[in-house]
């Protein structure tokens, strides 16, 4: 057994503590992702009419489990899990020991918050959705577990840190590896936003749910959540963007475009997507139309930064393309390893990244959102950005990441299943997200239970697209179960490597030009966008502070 | 940091950045002259007094001219007050919504009013019904176990 183990020991790219840290991490997610399916089809086959649930499940119950489960929970830990991995392998090999600690110190924190959030929802003491907007008012339980779930992942942030300084220390002058730089970008963004959630939680919504107050500023408390609610999106986005930017050059037998670019474009990103919350409140009273218009502008600016990933993969693409013999315009296009499932499940989601990207600025639109604010198209549209752009890459981020950690390969069958699996994600959600966008623009409401609204002839328009949107969701749950007996496969059951499996990570394409040091400043970044969002939210939150009337708790689910 | 950047990405990126500004300027003239802002108001109210407080004691349609009304309305677990409204064709609304309760939505689709209702505050948005039908008013913001059965009807005639 001993024998056994040092084995393969030498056979792991990962040292075994390392190791068994992203695992868990990763590990948990497949336990949210699986907890999440299952509430997703239930909850969609009953809102298009084909199932009746049981009296003792309510269907905002599962649409609660649905969201807390996909959008907080699963996200989180693969994330940070995956963000280890690259940061252990770019910055010498193994994470400080010290961090180590912190990092599991955060894991615990988070698991213990799922699980006092995952009963509280399971008793029905808390079916807020996982936007749990006040004055609904959940048991204390809930929102302890979510705070405890903040606060975890602020630890993992602390351990990125600590390795990047430690790697900072030990090579003066240098830049840091990309790996790195953006997983402390991604980190940085993430603390910086969760303060206004945790203000939320700490502040508001747990003294009020314990009766310690009895009213709470309700306009206040959704101010502060889409603080935190926007940049949450890019924080599920960009550690795609780091799998786009950093691996999968090195799939596609090409090198990194730039060293410098993806850099900025962390930056911007860190910038633009904190003070611009107000364009998920467009519909609401109390923010006058200035403020709102003002982060309709600074929404906008995000944008910039995936034009510029557009060209970079473009790019690279190009530069491998060519390397490998490609000629005339778009020839290198046919270099492209389509049939490698680590690239094509990535290279799926960046293409339905650019309706979903468009869609995304029709709803920061300004009076643009009226038509479509609260209807099935918002559903529609995340439902392309998070769970087809960010889940597919996330799939793919499996794939590349499991042979170096689990010292199993993947074999010719395991990676037709996944090109497989990636075909029925992307016709499920086709199934689902096109009706979604169609229908909501006729006007069916998001987060609402099957009805027909007294028959109303208005709903018989949508009729035919809840049948779609129910096929969808039958198609999307069979790709979390192949997804799912995939990543187990290649974790216990697939054929040991012969040798060391390398985790997929590129190398820069030299120009000659080293990232300008200012880029390496945190200090300068994180001082910038403390200013922008003061500039972007002082006024009209003190304005919410002085003049919003505060509100009692609701239990009416 | 602008030499890192090859002549064709600076390309694509003035071509982006140019339909933003085109778009944002499109945005804020619609806003700023023609008056199409999203709605919304900065006038509040006590929920727990919504009944006792003018105009709220009395929800229901006010005629303000030949073609011009005030709908006067409470959204709260889980109905609106008042729940049928009928008006002439070509008739311009002026809504003026609040909660006592929970956050509930006004959105009558086929239309332009999408309205959050937040309790404490006066949501107002005004707009006119040039097409005949059977319209119906919907919340569109989970308020709770109800939620979907939260409705109203609006008739032009």
């Amino acid at each position: 057994m001993q024998k056994e183990t040092k084995r393969d020991k030498a056979k792991f790219l990962f040292d075994p503590g390392d190791r068994k840290l992203i695992l868990a991490h990763i590990g948990f997610s497949f336990f949210a992702i699986f907890a999440g399916a299952i509430a997703g089809l239930l909850q969609g086959l009953q809102r298009t009419g084909f199932i009746e649930l049981p009296a003792s499940i309510g269907y905002y119950q599962l649409l609660t489990v649905h969201g807390v489960m996909m959008a907080l929970i699963f996200t989180t830990f693969f994330i940070i899990g995956y963000l280890y991995s690259g940061v252990a392998r770019t910055l010498g090999g193994s994470l400080p020991s010290g961090a180590r600690t912190t990092a599991w110190t955060g894991y615990y924190l988070m698991v213990a918050g799922t699980v006092l959030a995952t009963i509280e929802i399971l008793t029905n003491d808390a079916s807020v959705l996982y936007t749990f907007y006040a004055p609904l008012q959940a048991d204390p339980l809930f929102y302890i577990g979510m705070a405890l779930v903040v606060v975890g992942s602020w630890l993992s942030g602390f351990a990125i840190f600590a390795a990047y300084a430690k790697w900072r220390r030990a090579n003066k002058g240098q830049p840091s590896p990309l790996f790195a730089y953006m997983a402390v970008a991604t980190m940085v963004l993430w603390q910086i936003c969760t303060i206004g959630v945790a203000i939320e939680v700490v502040f508001q919504l747990i003294p009020w749910s314990l009766g310690w107050i009895d009213k709470i500023n309700v306009e206040l408390s959704r101010t502060l959540f889409w603080y935190f609610g926007h940049p949450l999106v890019y924080f599920w986005l960009l550690p795609a963007y780091i799998f786009w930017y950093v691996n999968v050059p090195k799939i596609v037998g090409g090198k990194i475009f730039s060293d410098s670019l993806p850099r900025l474009t962390f930056v911007l990103f860190i910038l633009y997507s904190i003070p611009v919350g107000f364009h998920h409140q467009l519909m609401e009273p109390g923010i006058s139309s200035f403020w709102k218009f003002l982060q309709v502008v600074l929404t906008m600016i995000v944008v910039i930064p995936s034009l510029m990933t557009a060209f970079s993969m473009m790019a690279t693409f190009e530069l491998a393309g060519r390397e490998k013999g490609a000629t005339g315009l778009f020839g290198f296009f046919r270099k492209l390893p389509f049939r490698d499932a680590r690239f094509f499940a990535a290279f799926a989601g960046m293409v339905i990244f650019i309706p979903a990207g468009a869609g995304g600025v029709i709803n920061a639109s300004y009076q643009l959102d009226q038509v479509v604010h609260n209807t099935l198209w918002i559903t529609g549209h995340f439902h392309l950005t998070v769970a087809s752009t960010v889940a597919l890459t996330f799939f793919a981020i499996t794939y590349s990441l499991f042979p170096a950690l689990t010292g199993r390969r993947i074999t010719p069958f395991i990676n037709k299943l996944g090109i497989w699996h990636t075909i029925i994600w992307v016709l499920g959600m086709a199934f689902m997200s096109i009706p979604m966008h169609i229908v909501g623009l006729f006007g069916e409401p998001r987060r609402t239970a099957y009805t027909t609204y007294m028959d109303h002839p208005v709903v018989q328009t949508w009729e035919p697209y809840r049948k779609l949107i129910g096929i969808g969701s039958g198609l999307l749950f069979i790709g979390v179960l192949l997804f799912l007996f995939i990543a187990l496969y290649m974790w216990f059951a697939a054929p040991r490597t012969e040798q060391l499996d390398e985790f997929p990570i590129g190398e820069v394409h030299d120009t000659g030009h080293r990232p300008p040091p200012i880029l390496e400043r945190w200090g300068v970044w994180i001082a910038l966008t403390l200013i922008l969002t003061l500039i972007a939210y002082t006024v009209p939150v003190m304005h919410i502070i002085n003049h919003a009337p505060e509100s009692a708790g609701v239990r009416s689910w | 940091m602008i030499d890192h950047l090859p002549r064709y990405e600076r390309i694509w990126l003035l071509l982006g950045i140019g339909s933003i500004i085109v778009f944002l300027v499109v945005l804020g003239t619609l806003g700023i002259f023609v008056g199409l802002n999203p709605p919304g108001h900065m006038r509040t109210i006590a929920p727990e007094e919504v009944a006792a407080t003018a105009p709220f004691d009395e929800p229901g349609v006010t005629q303000l001219g030949p073609n011009e009304f005030r709908v006067t309305m409470v959204a709260r677990l889980f109905a609106f007050d008042p729940g049928e409204i009928t008006i002439p064709r070509g008739s311009t609304v002026h809504f003026e919504v609040t909660s006592p309760d929970v956050v509930h939505g006004l959105f009558i689709p086929n239309t332009n009013v999408n309205i959050m209702v937040v309790p404490g505050h006066i949501s107002e948005y005004t707009y006119t019904f040039e097409d005949e039908g059977n319209y119906a008013m919907l919340c569109h913001e989970y308020c709770g176990v109800g939620h979907h059965v939260m409705m109203g009807k609006l008739v032009v005639q």
